[in-house]
């Protein structure tokens, strides 16, 4: 019988500096996975942290760590070539394949712009790009992630990005993401998808705004995060009434979603 | 096959197998109770027939034999991890009908939500079972609302204290060998249970979700005191949090362990950063009790709860969890 517990070596091939706190660990890896399923970064002796994927190419997953506490803070002591203990991937991951035909919009803040990385990156690699939005937002333009990944995007989709506050010399947009729906020129917001991932207030207020847009909830996608410490369906932390976040989700389709109150 | 032999004779079979098993059973301890001068009734090991409590329930489960409340999963040295060992001989618990259903409960979680519990499966493989019938209900219990009050048939014997002597149904062959030796066999057995408890209560078939947000959960936040007993004594009670360790001597060794979690207790939801869900206690009772007879149920199609009434019991503030019950039977119903 294997043990589910045990985590196995994996090797850090290179290391993204976003921020001050916020890295990408590029972690080699060969197996299935889909953007939204996460890991668990096992560091002996001083726990395990679940971290989403934030990006997944040939040989390797990429591991977008905010260095929060004891386990996270351990992560940022490891250094390219060597190993770090992960296991994973758990969770039911995004169906890109639902968005890439669709008028989609995708609204993601802070962290959350991790898990959905992948999906995003698929938008921008797909066949039909101009019904496709994104909305981006960060504290301040010094907590953008994924810089290189938004110039990107920026050419091949319709993008806007945010900061709640501005810093000296920033020039772009300033506002929560949510004042930004309502002008998104969508033909039909019935049948429009939505991908939602962020702070619990961030997500809570982007789906009010949607629904006022004409989203109906089938159509809508989010991401949950809660304390979680097996990964496993077995330590009870992460449920929410009959669904285990870390086994049923972290993605959940919104009709099901809101039925689930913590 | 039923037997019914002198107390003398039962308490040598009890030593013969005390040889062949761990026995586990419900004890007395002097003075451990929540009150001065009063006595908890807990599992433990066992030699002796003598040793264990027939004639009271017991204030705690076994659960801790198959999920212990701090269980070592690794030992970490620098550059190696271990799995920790455990104690592998065969276990021989004692347990009423209640509890034995809640073995089940236990094996949904480790067994049948997402991949199989190692360190669960290497425990339960060892666990065997004494039925200790129940002749009369004690109080709390409403095992007979929860279905629960008729034990299911995995047992290796059953334990009646009668006036006639110990009367057993064995279903055992190589303890009926045993049996067989103190006496002859007698008519069946039918292990004792009872068939009506003080306490009822009414299981909602459907929960609206208004139930959830229902004002009757407010009372609990100025009662409820969130400390977490009701979930310790609870045979059906599983979630654990992850620790590890770093030996203070040498800080290059440690070790990971799973330790019980409580969701009525601070900290059960802390996220980094400072975030936390259901700061409320009523919250956490509306929590736990819609688990226990309904969103288990939901996904595993058996209520959580056996209705041992040990909550009840143990609550420091008297809160009665089966009026709870009660009070969402009538809410459901509003709410239809
Ligand atoms: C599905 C999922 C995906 C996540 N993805 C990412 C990501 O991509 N990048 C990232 O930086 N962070 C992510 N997080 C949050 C990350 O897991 C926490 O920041 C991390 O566990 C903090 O651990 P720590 O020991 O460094 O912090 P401490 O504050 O020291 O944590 C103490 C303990 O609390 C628990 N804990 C704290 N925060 C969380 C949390 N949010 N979720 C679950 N358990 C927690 C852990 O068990 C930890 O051992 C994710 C969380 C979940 C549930
Ligand atoms: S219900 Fe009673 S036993 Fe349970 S946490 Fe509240 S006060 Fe403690
Ligand atoms: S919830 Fe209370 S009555 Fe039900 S099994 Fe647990 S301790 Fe017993
Ligand atoms: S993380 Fe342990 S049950 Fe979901």
């Amino acid at each position: 019988m294997s043990n589910a517990y045990i985590p196995f070596p994996s090797t850090i091939l290179d290391v993204i500096k976003h921020t001050a706190q916020e890295y990408t660990f590029r972690m080699s890896y060969t197996g299935d996975v889909l953007p939204g399923q996460f890991f668990e970064v096992s560091i002996p002796k001083y726990g395990e942290a679940p971290i989403s994927v934030s990006g997944i190419g040939d040989g390797y997953i990429d591991l977008t760590i905010r260095k929060v506490g004891r386990v996270t803070n351990e992560v940022f002591e490891h250094y390219v070539g060597q190993k770090m203990l992960i296991r994973g991937p758990y969770g039911n991951g995004f169906d890109t394949g639902l968005y890439l035909g669709e008028e989609t919009v995708v609204v993601a803040g802070g962290t959350g712009v991790s898990p959905v990385r992948g999906v995003i990156d698929a938008l921008s690699k797909g066949e039909s790009r101009d019904n496709k939005y994104v909305i981006v937002g960060f504290k301040s333009p010094d907590d953008m992630l994924f810089k290189d990944d938004i110039k990107q995007w920026d050419d091949t989709l319709n993008l806007t990005l945010t900061v709640d506050r501005a810093t000296e010399g920033y020039e772009g947009n300033v506002g929560l993401v949510t004042q930004y729906i309502q002008d998104l020129p969508l033909s039909d917001p019935k049948t429009a998808k939505a991908v939602v991932v962020g702070p619990p207030a961030m997500m809570h207020f982007t789906i009010i705004e949607l629904k006022k847009k004409g989203f109906v909830d089938e159509n809508i996608t989010v991401s949950y995060e809660r304390k979680m410490c097996c990964g496993l369906g077995k330590c009870g932390h992460c449920r929410i009434g009959d669904q285990y976040i870390c086994l049923d989700g972290p993605v959940f389709q919104y009709d099901k979603a809101k039925e689930l109150l913590d | 096959m039923g037997f019914v032999i002198p107390r003398a004779a039962f308490n040598q079979i009890i030593e013969t197998l005390a040889r062949r098993y761990r026995l586990y059973a419900p004890v007395r301890k002097k003075g451990a109770g929540r009150f001065l001068d009063t006595d908890v009734i807990m599992y433990d090991e066992v030699t002796t027939a003598d040793e264990i409590v027939f004639d009271a329930k017991s204030d705690y489960a076994f659960k801790e034999a198959l999920t212990p409340l701090s269980e070592v999963l690794f030992y970490f040295t620098e550059a190696t991890t271990q799995e920790a060992s455990f104690d592998n001989r065969p276990l021989l618990i004692f347990a009423r009908s209640c509890d034995m259903h809640a073995l089940k409960r236990l094996d949904q979680i480790f067994l049948e939500n997402g991949p199989e519990d190692v360190f669960y499966q290497r425990r339960r493989e060892l666990v065997n079972f004494v039925l200790m019938g129940c002749a009369n209900s004690f109080d709390n219990c409403f095992c007979v609302s929860m279905g629960t009050n008729i034990a299911p048939d995995d047992y290796l014997f059953s334990v009646d204290l009668t006036a006639e002597g110990v009367a057993c149904n064995v279903q055992d062959e190589a303890v009926a060998a045993l049996f067989k030796a103190y006496g002859e066999e007698t008519a069946d057995v039918v292990p004792a249970h009872v068939t009506e408890n003080k306490v009822k209560v009414n299981l909602p078939e459907q929960v609206p979700f208004s139930v959830r947000t229902d004002p009757l959960w407010d009372e609990y936040t100025v009662r409820c005191i969130n400390c977490g007993r009701c979930n310790f004594v609870c045979p059906t009670c599983s979630c654990w949090s992850m620790q590890d360790i770093i030996y203070t001597d040498n800080g290059n060794v440690g070790e990971r362990r799973r330790v019980g979690a409580s969701c009525m207790v601070d900290g059960f939801t802390d996220v980094a950063g400072g975030g936390s869900y259901r700061k409320k206690n009523g919250e956490r009772m509306r929590y736990k009790v819609l688990h226990k007879i309904y969103d288990h149920r939901q996904r595993f199609g058996i209520n959580m709860c056996v209705g041992c009434g040990r909550c009840d019991d143990v609550c420091p503030e008297y809160i009665s969890y089966s009026n709870i019950i009660n009070k969402v039977y009538d809410a459901s119903k509003e709410g239809e």
